[in-house]
């Protein structure tokens, strides 16, 4: 971290003044770890039209949320993770053997979570505000364990995109001719969907519940516009996302309001830059 | 008549490659879908399965890919002159025939950003396509879309492609490596005339290049007669099997199509 700090106090801002101010340079470094991994999470989020699906995830991550405070749990992220990851193979299974339309499944699944989570955090008359926290997120609120924790993260997904992304994509377009060309696509789609709720889950109390899905959605839907190949997508994806995670961070710290909004916000205005001088 | 290499109609398969169906049945959720269906398909054959929607003519294709487990009967495939080896579903490995796929058109948006040359280096090789494709991957690409005369279609995005050229670039996926059996699943649905004829072209000059099995369904019955050396009516079950003008003149033909034909439609 000091090597970080180090670094960091070059810049011209008022708050890299050496040894103050830590709290806005570990954000910094979070926002630098964290806005990565969603744009390139986010590029197959889009593709292979998942972003229901990783919205009932955030929703499932609150309930695992619920769950490891009701049991007492001092890191109740770790009981997230947890029933995120037992959410997203239910559903999984769930999607291969039913009839009915994704949409429909993840519906079922996404309100029976909330419902669980609502449920479970105001047993006994307990109030729901102890939780309008994690709504919210506080990008601010980060210790550099949890950046390093991220930063495994980053490296993890990176591996997972280099050695399965091309099945992953295969998938998507056509499960059946994947299948020909010896992809094992419930595998790839099953590994794609617990990579999305561990991140979700962990990231859920910087970010925010409610904004948290457009970061998985925005980079890459605005790429889209843009981007003619893969190479492009990505590319245009990542750097969209941290782009506007440090103009958010910034915006958050210079007028104050929540860096999740913010950083959904410049996203948001990525797309419809994209939009309108995109690809014809 | 066309010419055919080896494997007449009515000859026995001792000295060509064949593939065997033997009273195969499948049940998918209680519901028979597939009843006792046989046939052999020889190499350098060009067979057309034609029936009804929900006649199984999907599920059959699945079949032969491996991807329905738990059917009944046997589906084995012999070289020529060599033992039979049994087709039990699992990925392709080893002594297993290669089949290629040729799916029914898969639903490109027009905004999709995978350029061809992403979409066959995905399928082809393990080069991870979202860095840029190096130079040999891009050569071997062009060589494999030279095979159905795409070279210039490298760099185009797939959901801009037409139907055509789209069925073009599926059949050079699915010639890399070059299969054993050749299996279509409606390519001339969403065609135009010229890509009809072009792509039927081919697919004459590769079962001669390559000796292999091409197995195709449609419902254009009115070019049956000029690709296919045989037609299956399948409706679960097979009701007919024969060169095209026999099938095509046959009463079971008629009774399937009755409606949808309209009165002295199959001449």
């Amino acid at each position: 971290m000091s090597l970080w700090y180090a670094l960091v106090d070059l810049l011209p801002f008022e708050w890299a003044v050496p040894g103050e101010m830590l709290f806005m340079k570990n954000a910094l470094l979070a926002v630098l770890v964290i806005t990565p991994l969603f744009g390139i999470l986010s590029t197959m989020v889009v593709h292979s039209r998942m972003s229901f699906f990783s919205d009932a995830l955030g929703h499932s991550a609150f309930t695992g949320m619920a769950i490891g405070a009701l049991f007492g749990s001092r890191e109740p992220a770790w009981a997230a993770v947890l029933f995120a990851v037992l959410f997203a193979l239910l559903f999984n299974v769930v999607r291969r053997r039913s009839a009915l339309a994704s949409d429909t499944v993840i519906g079922v699944f996404s309100s029976t979570a909330v419902a669980l989570g609502i449920f479970l955090s105001t047993l006994n008359g307990r109030s729901f505000t102890r939780f309008n926290a994690l709504l919210v997120g506080d990008i601010l609120s980060v210790e550099p364990a949890k950046v390093g924790l991220l930063a495994l993260i980053l490296l993890v997904v990176v591996a997972l995109w280099l050695v399965s992304f091309n099945q992953l994509m295969l998938s998507a377009v056509h499960p059946a001719l994947a299948d020909s060309r010896g992809v094992r696509v419930f595998w790839q789609e099953t590994v794609f969907s617990i990579a999305i709720a561990v991140v979700v889950t962990l990231s859920m109390t910087w970010v925010g519940l409610l904004v948290i899905n457009s970061l998985l959605v925005l980079p890459a839907a605005a790429a889209r516009n843009a981007a003619r190949n893969m190479g492009q997508y990505h590319l245009f994806s990542v750097l969209g996302a941290v782009g506007a995670g440090i103009a958010g961070l910034m915006t958050s710290y210079y007028v104050g309001g929540s860096a999740g909004a913010a950083v959904t916000l410049y996203l948001a205005v990525w797309f419809a830059i994209t939009f309108f001088i995109g690809k014809k | 008549m066309r010419k055919i290499k080896h494997g007449r109609l009515s000859s026995g398969c001792a000295d060509s490659c064949c593939l065997k169906l033997e009273e195969l049945s499948v049940k998918l959720e209680g519901d028979s879908i597939l009843e006792d269906v046989s046939f052999h398909l020889h190499c350098g054959e060009i067979v057309a399965l034609i029936g009804p929607n929900g006649a199984g003519k999907s599920t059959l294709f699945r079949s032969i890919l491996g991807q329905i487990s738990g059917y009944k009967g046997k589906i084995t495939f012999s070289p020529a002159g060599g033992p039979a080896i049994r087709l039990d579903g699992g990925p392709v490995s080893g002594a297993r025939p290669l089949v290629g796929y040729v799916p029914q058109a898969p639903s490109f948006d027009r905004g999709d950003p995978v350029s061809v040359l992403d979409f066959f280096t995905a399928a082809t090789a393990r080069w991870p396509v979202w860095l840029p494709v190096p130079a040999k991957y891009r050569a071997r690409a062009a060589a494999c879309l030279a095979r159905v005369h795409g070279e210039d279609l490298l760099d185009r995005p797939m959901g801009g492609l037409s139907g055509g050229q789209l069925q073009r670039v599926l059949l050079a996926l699915a010639l890399e490596p070059v299969p054993h059996i050749l299996i279509l699943d409606e390519p001339l649905s969403g065609v135009d005339i010229e890509g009809e004829q072009q792509l039927l072209d081919m697919l004459d000059e590769l079962r001669t290049q390559y000796d292999l099995s091409i197995f195709l369904s449609t419902h254009d019955f009115a070019t049956l007669g000029r690709f296919a050396d045989k037609v299956i009516l399948l409706n679960r079950r097979v009701l007919r099997a024969g060169p095209p003008d026999e099938v095509l003149s046959s009463r079971e033909f008629h009774e399937t199509f009755h409606l949808r034909m309209g009165k002295g439609g199959a001449q």
